[in-house]
């Protein structure tokens, strides 16, 4: 007999369902009273250093469906590339946000700060970049994804690098619709499906 | 040995597989293209905090949190408790967790369930704790009651919590769901049914817990749950080629 590992297993995944919102948002549904603080309701306080945006866009399942009930959690750093919680991190950025797609139109809103840059270990930059979590209904396990932006140098970026078809490089990167307005949609599956990660 | 390395990959072949015909929602809402695959960086490997300031003296008592401690819900109560792990086994600490369940009927306060069965004016169905030091949490709540869903013609939840976790690194999110030992709708549900290793799916039932359980007040139910590690990073830090 070799000798064992030790490790356990991750717990496994299940969906979300069509009741997230009462968990993760309950004011979304109606039930806000609920808590005296909802979390995740804004990823800035007044007062952050850095360029006020706004990145609009909907999740897409594989039939072109704006999806109504998909809730989405952003991380980032602040604007010079710290997180919360590391030295010299700007106070006014958790960088930890939820929004939801709205009931009716299926359209999400994210207002933040653009983020700065973040090496990786080796020392290589990554280009700026708000990392992404979706769950909803259908989707059985969350789905990692993140936002670059149009106007930034993505050339370097290690991950965009390493995608294979450079067209794909495309459903990464939110497109500028005017002064800090960014679009960037989601799509599930299909025609310009959205690079989903696996880190 | 320090586990400050790269956060450790998933084996997916212990998750869901996303697109499952029998769970028909899946179908249209899986990507089909294959998953992008990196070493994490700091934007996986951080993530938000939580604070006790930040949470209620109530929000882990769904029994009693919509009202306020004006008034109990209905239902058979239960304590739900377990420790949030990571794959090393190590507790992991101060990390918030998240509940949401049907009521004792099988109805969610949410605008979107229209089931028959009634709202309990006493209960909304949501909870959240940190976990201590050595990863522990409990919450006291009512046991959820099954419901029907459209899938196939005649489809049924068995009783579940939804149960959200964190850790301390974004890349370890995770959302699962906790089922009830001897439930007989565990083995026909679409959506359990999408975990296929076996030992996987068992590992999400929570067993009767008498030891833990209030004489002639609530049972006890334990769950655990796992989440991502990281690597130890003896050899990490250098850069390429050395």
């Amino acid at each position: 007999m070799i000798q064992t590992l030790d490790m356990l297993a991750e717990t496994a995944s299940q969906t979300a369902g069509p009741y997230v919102h009462i968990g993760l948002m309950p004011s979304y549904t109606g039930n806000g009273q609920i808590y005296d603080l909802e979390l995740g309701q804004s990823p800035i306080s007044d007062g952050a250093s850095g360029e006020i945006i706004e990145i609009t866009g909907s999740v897409y399942d594989g039939m072109g469906l704006a999806m109504r009930d998909a809730l989405i959690e952003s991380w980032q750093p602040d604007a010079r590339g710290r997180f919360a919680g590391q030295d010299g991190a700007d106070p006014k950025v958790t960088g930890f946000c939820r929004f939801a797609a709205d009931a009716t139109s299926g359209e999400f809103i994210l207002r933040t700060i653009k983020p700065g840059p973040v090496a990786l270990r080796d020392g290589r930059m990554q280009a700026p970049h708000i990392s992404l979590w979706i769950v909803a209904r259908g989707i059985n396990i969350g789905l990692q994804t993140r936002i670059y932006f149009e106007d930034e140098d993505n050339s370097g970026d290690p991950l965009l690098a390493r995608i294979e078809q450079p067209l794909r490089v495309e459903t990464l990167v939110a497109k500028k619709t005017d002064a800090g307005q960014y679009r960037f949609d989601i799509r599930l599956q299909g025609d310009g499906e959205t690079v989903f990660l696996d880190i | 040995m320090l586990d400050d390395g790269p956060l450790i990959p998933r084996n997916r072949a212990l998750h869901p597989n996303p697109f499952d015909p029998g769970y028909k929602t899946s179908v249209a809402r899986s990507p089909h293209l294959p998953l992008l695959a990196m070493d994490s960086s700091a934007s996986e490997e951080t993530g938000p905090t939580f604070g006790h300031g930040q949470l209620g003296a109530l929000d882990n008592n769904l029994i009693l949190n919509w009202t306020r401690g004006a008034a109990p819900a209905i239902g058979e109560r239960i304590v739900m408790h377990g420790r949030v792990l990571d794959e090393r086994g190590r507790g992991v600490p101060h990390t918030l967790v998240e509940v949401w369940q049907a009521n004792a009927g099988g109805r969610y306060r949410h605008k979107k369930d229209g089931y028959l069965a009634p709202l309990d004016p006493n209960f909304g169905g949501c909870g959240r704790t940190l976990t201590d030091a050595e990863g522990r949490y409990q919450f006291l709540t009512i046991r959820p009651g099954a419901y029907p869903w459209p899938n196939r013609g005649n489809d049924w939840r068995p009783m579940h919590i939804h149960i959200s976790v964190f850790g301390h690194s974004f890349g370890q999110r995770l959302i699962t769901q906790m089922y009830f030992e001897g439930d007989p709708l565990i083995p026909l549900c679409p959506i359990a049914a999408t975990v296929k290793d076996r030992a996987q799916l068992e590992r999400l039932v929570s067993p009767l817990d008498m030891a833990n359980s209030k004489p002639l007040d609530y049972l006890a139910y334990k769950f655990d749950i796992v989440l991502r590690g990281r690597r130890q990073s003896v050899f990490e830090n250098k850069p390429e080629g050395v």
